[in-house]
């Protein structure tokens, strides 16, 4: 079976805001974009990620946190079908501190795929990958498909029943 | 630093509001009670590992300054995490160990866990950089 890459963008978005007070939402993570093998997200500046009040500069943690975050949906589109891939390690090299005031972007791409594990990397930078903030390379745990199948019968449904509501607020207006 | 001033940093730090770590009763020990804000996935519900990630990396940040006379926050160079079990929504500890302590470099080794300190759901260890 081959992955919806657009049915992926949704969950990927669900996931990120679609609980609201979560830690996505309390990071304030946002999709960029999810192709094969690839995800790009960002992390606008917020005072509530600050880790130096001295500096105004945010602290690594959440760095850390929009890299593993990256890396791991990218794992999942190499996957068949819509699924999670914990996270078995990961590694983050800080270059230079990110600039008070500015979002903070995530390239993650897989490098590698094997039956039970996808190598991944990440970079975060503020626009320009040539000036990185911090690097990250992490492996990302491949479990058996059905192991989610709740989960994406739950968000079938979900999607379907927007899809509806949509559809019927639709002729209601017409 | 001492207790109250190594609290009043956490109070001005905004980061360590947002997960909401506490200084532990054992000078190399932290806490992070339960907080809406820190959950990944909330169907089982479990703790997100960049949360988990970034309790244990504050955790060696908060152990430096505890244990030096730095009242700088010194700079993290990289950070390596194994996260081993879920991390399940109830209270999270941390234990910090110093590794290394040299005159540019600080290596200090992160173990969390939850109900049983033998049954870590994470290790990491961080490297800082201190400059005077």
């Amino acid at each position: 079976m081959a992955l919806d890459f657009e049915e992926l963008l949704r969950f990927v978005d669900t996931v990120l805001a679609g609980n609201e007070g979560d830690h996505f939402t309390t990071l304030g993570i946002r999709l960029e974009y999810v192709e094969r093998h690839r995800v790009g997200m960002s992390m606008p500046y917020s005072d509530t990620l600050i880790g130096d009040p001295d500096t105004g500069v945010i602290h690594g943690g959440a760095i850390t946190a929009l890299l593993d975050t990256c890396c791991g949906f990218a794992a999942a589109t190499v996957l068949d079908d819509l699924a999670m891939t914990p996270t078995i390690d990961l590694r983050i090299d800080y270059m230079r501190a990110a600039t008070p005031g500015q979002t903070v972007y995530a390239d993650a791409e897989v490098y590698r795929v094997t039956e039970s594990v996808i190598f991944a990397r990440a970079l975060a930078h503020h626009g320009d990958r040539e000036t990185p903030i911090a690097s990250a390379v992490g492996n990302f745990f491949s479990m058996e498909l059905a192991l989610f199948a709740d989960m994406r019968r739950e968000f079938r449904a979900e999607q379907k029943l927007k899809k509806s509501g949509q559809k019927s607020r639709g002729s209601d207006n017409e | 630093m001492n207790d109250f001033e190594l609290h009043q940093l956490i109070s001005r730090v905004p980061y360590a509001q947002t997960l909401g770590i506490q200084v532990g009763s054992e000078s190399d020990c932290f806490l992070l009670p339960t907080k809406k804000s820190n959950i990944g996935n909330p169907t089982l519900p479990a703790l997100h590992g960049g949360a988990i990630a970034g309790f244990m990396e504050l955790s060696a940040m908060m152990y430096v300054l505890r244990h030096s006379n730095s009242e700088k926050i010194p700079k993290v160079v990289d950070f390596a995490v194994d996260y081993v079990r879920a991390g399940k929504y109830v209270t999270t500890h941390s234990r910090c160990k110093l590794v290394y302590l040299g005159r540019r470099m600080i290596n200090v080794s992160i173990s969390a866990w939850q109900e049983d300190e033998v049954a870590p759901i994470a290790m990491a260890r961080a490297q800082f950089l201190v400059k005077e």
